[in-house]
């Protein structure tokens, strides 16, 4: 789907994708295809509309971009590339959906259409559900929010585990002791039960899910980082920087934490696919994101009170198989990676 | 030994109390007990509740008394056996709980009981002989399975197996009374989630052991291939795979709420959720203390474990 475009708004095609390659760039092309899907999923309620989908258009060059970069630096490991074909699927659909060809998501046409009937003038390809919502619109749009609200949680999570794991590796002492204690009572907690706690006493919704997930994650994720932390702590580079006298912050932020990020982004394309689970399934318990924007979760939760037949069974796999492609995905690019790092 | 068993069991203590003493902070605010009070008293919604019926309610449930008050007393009843009463559903919450952890055990001995030699054949074959074809078709499926969430798993077994085929109900309700059918589709739910990361567990496990010299020997020596696999390699491939067993126990508790929810199966999960929803102080509390304890517990037992099975590890 995508080379055919690439060739042509890329000139001389190599040396530009090689260049692609270094981390400042790479960066700058990441923020520029996240940035608009945030803003249009999180604050697109207080946009208008020409603007609300208008914001959207920088991103989808910038997706298809960081697809081939993707693929062209990831050539050794056909299992990432799988994976991270399923993922940019996903996400290229997100930023792609409003300019697609396809009916409001939201909008009841006929109820319990059949996979590729035909009634109200509209030809249903996936069918609709019980409330006569075209299957497929509701499919492609539901990867947003899904989408959005998963990283941005992993994300914060991993902000917040890896300074807590940086302070109680690199400080020890006192700190330890208080942040591995504190870890240690949330690690206790079943983590389906603490997010039923948490979004229980917060309500449900998505900036509540992100906290949710900070609080489930950030202490796996502050052991992993305080390993490592303990790990590269005694060699010689971290020596050379204190005698230098610099200050202990400057000295987890840019010599300690880039020499851990090997084994942390594995960790977090495996923890993407974790919040993606518990997304749906909070979601699927009442406990989620709220009706009536489509959303993969919501589509089960809805469809399981009705459609417990074979006939209609579509309304519930379709869902189900859509979130499915997308964790396997993510799971596929961390054991890519996983295997890739393993080599050098 | 006995000293490190003594410091995680006050370490559990500790964590418990810590808990206890947050949840019945939180669910002490206004917000929950109005939002309990209207669904007791039958009122549409909380900004209908009169002050006057609130209170009196409130005076009704003992409810009006300062939270420390009422968490001593809580612990005091707790250390001689009473956790109190369910507001939802008017039952003693001890009497609640056991019926329903019984329900949740039977589903988590099937799950085991398929699971432990299923994981472990099938580690042990992939791991045998690394980069062989059996070794990259369990390993495929062993991530394909674990990718698809618990729903998932759920919704597919349900169309294929109770739609589909009507092999069995596709609602674990059990209205008529038991009926081993019906916890036929979560044990296979739970089963399909969890036996991929067991199994490449033993894999890895089995594929170390497989490369180490006393097994070079083994086999230089002329011992059957046979011999060599099930006597010298399986004795020390088995040992992590011990501790990661015992520590889906935590992992179960989690599992148990979704699938317990979609199949209406009335155990331990779906008894949590209901509670949070209802705002059913003393069932949360209760069923919260018991998820931890069973989680730190199983942590417990898998360290001892592993240092009694690997005679590399010692305390000092």
């Amino acid at each position: 789907m995508t080379t055919v475009g690439l060739v042509a708004a890329v000139p001389p095609s190599v040396p530009l994708l090689k260049r692609l390659q270094r981390p400042r760039l790479l960066l700058a092309l990441i923020l520029l295809m996240w940035m608009p899907l945030t803003i249009h999923v999180m604050f697109g309620g207080l946009l208008s509309e020409p603007l609300r989908t208008g914001v959207l258009l920088p991103a989808i060059p910038a997706a298809l971009l960081l697809y081939t970069v993707a693929v062209m630096s990831w050539q050794e490991s056909p299992i990432a590339i799988v994976g991270v074909t399923l993922v940019f699927f996903w996400l290229v659909v997100a930023v792609s959906v409003p300019f697609l060809p396809l009916v409001d998501p939201n909008k009841p046409i006929a109820p319990f259409a059949d996979i590729g009937a035909l009634k109200n003038g509209h030809y249903f390809l996936l069918g609709a559900d019980f409330k006569g919502r075209d299957m497929l619109s509701r499919m492609l749009w539901g990867c947003q929010r899904v989408l959005v609200w998963g990283v941005t949680a992993t994300l914060v999570a991993y902000v917040v585990g890896s300074i807590l794991g940086l302070l109680a590796g690199y400080l020890g002492g006192w700190w330890d002791q208080a942040i591995s204690f504190l870890s240690n009572v949330l690690l206790s907690f079943p983590v389906m039960v603490l997010f039923i706690l948490i979004l229980n006493y917060l309500g449900p919704s998505g900036f509540n899910i992100v906290i949710a997930v900070t609080f489930a994650s950030a202490p796996a994720i502050m052991r992993i980082v305080r390993g490592l932390t303990l790990d590269t702590k005694s060699r010689d580079y971290i020596f050379a920087a204190q005698t230098r006298g610099e200050h202990p912050l400057r000295i987890m932020i840019y010599e300690l934490l880039p020499n851990a990020r090997g084994p942390i982004i594995v960790d977090a394309c495996l923890r993407l696919g974790y919040t993606t689970v518990a997304i749906t399934t909070l979601t699927f318990l009442g406990l989620g994101l709220q009706p009536p924007d489509p959303d993969w979760g919501l589509m089960i939760k809805e469809s399981t009170k009705v459609a417990m037949l074979f006939r209609f069974s579509y309304m519930l796999l379709i869902p189900a198989l859509s979130v499915s492609s997308l964790i396997l995905g993510f799971n596929l690019m961390a054991d890519g990676l996983r295997e890739m790092s393993l080599k050098d | 030994m006995l000293k490190l068993i003594g410091s995680r069991l006050l370490q559990m203590v500790l964590i418990m109390a810590v808990v206890s003493l947050v949840l019945f902070l939180i669910f002490d605010s206004d917000k929950f007990k109005k939002q309990i009070a209207v669904a007791e008293l039958g009122g549409f919604a909380v900004s209908a509740l009169s002050e006057v019926d609130y209170q009196a309610w409130l005076d009704k449930k003992g409810l009006n008394v300062p939270f420390y008050d009422r968490y001593l007393k809580w612990v005091g009843g707790v250390v001689t056996g009473d956790l109190g009463r369910s507001f939802e559903k008017n039952e003693p919450v001890g009497r609640l709980l056991v019926e329903r952890l019984a329900n949740t055990g039977i589903i988590a001995f099937w799950v085991f009981a398929v699971m432990i030699p299923l994981s472990l054949t099938l580690g042990v074959i992939a791991g045998m002989k690394e980069g062989a074809v059996r070794d990259r078709v369990v390993s495929f499926l062993a991530v394909f399975t674990t990718s698809l969430p618990e729903i998932a798993t759920a919704i597919v077994l349900t169309v294929i197996f109770a739609l589909g085929l009507r092999w069995v109900p596709a609602n674990s309700a059990m209205v008529n009374g038991w009926d081993w059918r019906q916890i036929v589709l979560p044990v296979m739910t739970l089963v399909l989630y969890d036996f991929g990361y067991v199994a490449r567990m033993t894999r890895a496990s089995m594929a170390e052991v497989m490369t180490s010299q006393y097994i070079r020997t083994a086999v230089l020596k002329g011992l059957p291939h046979r011999r060599v696999i099930l006597r010298h390699a399986l004795r020390n491939a088995l040992i992590a795979p011990f501790t990661i067993i015992v520590l889906q126990l935590n992992w179960l508790l989690s599992g148990v709420v979704v699938v317990e929810v979609f199949f209406q199966y009335a155990g331990f999960g779906k008894l949590l959720l209901d509670a949070a929803l209802f705002g059913d102080i003393y069932v949360i509390q209760a069923a919260t203390l018991v998820a931890v304890f069973v989680a730190v517990l199983s942590q417990i037992i898998s360290d001892i474990g592993y240092t009694f099975l690997n005679p590399r590890i010692r305390f000092s």
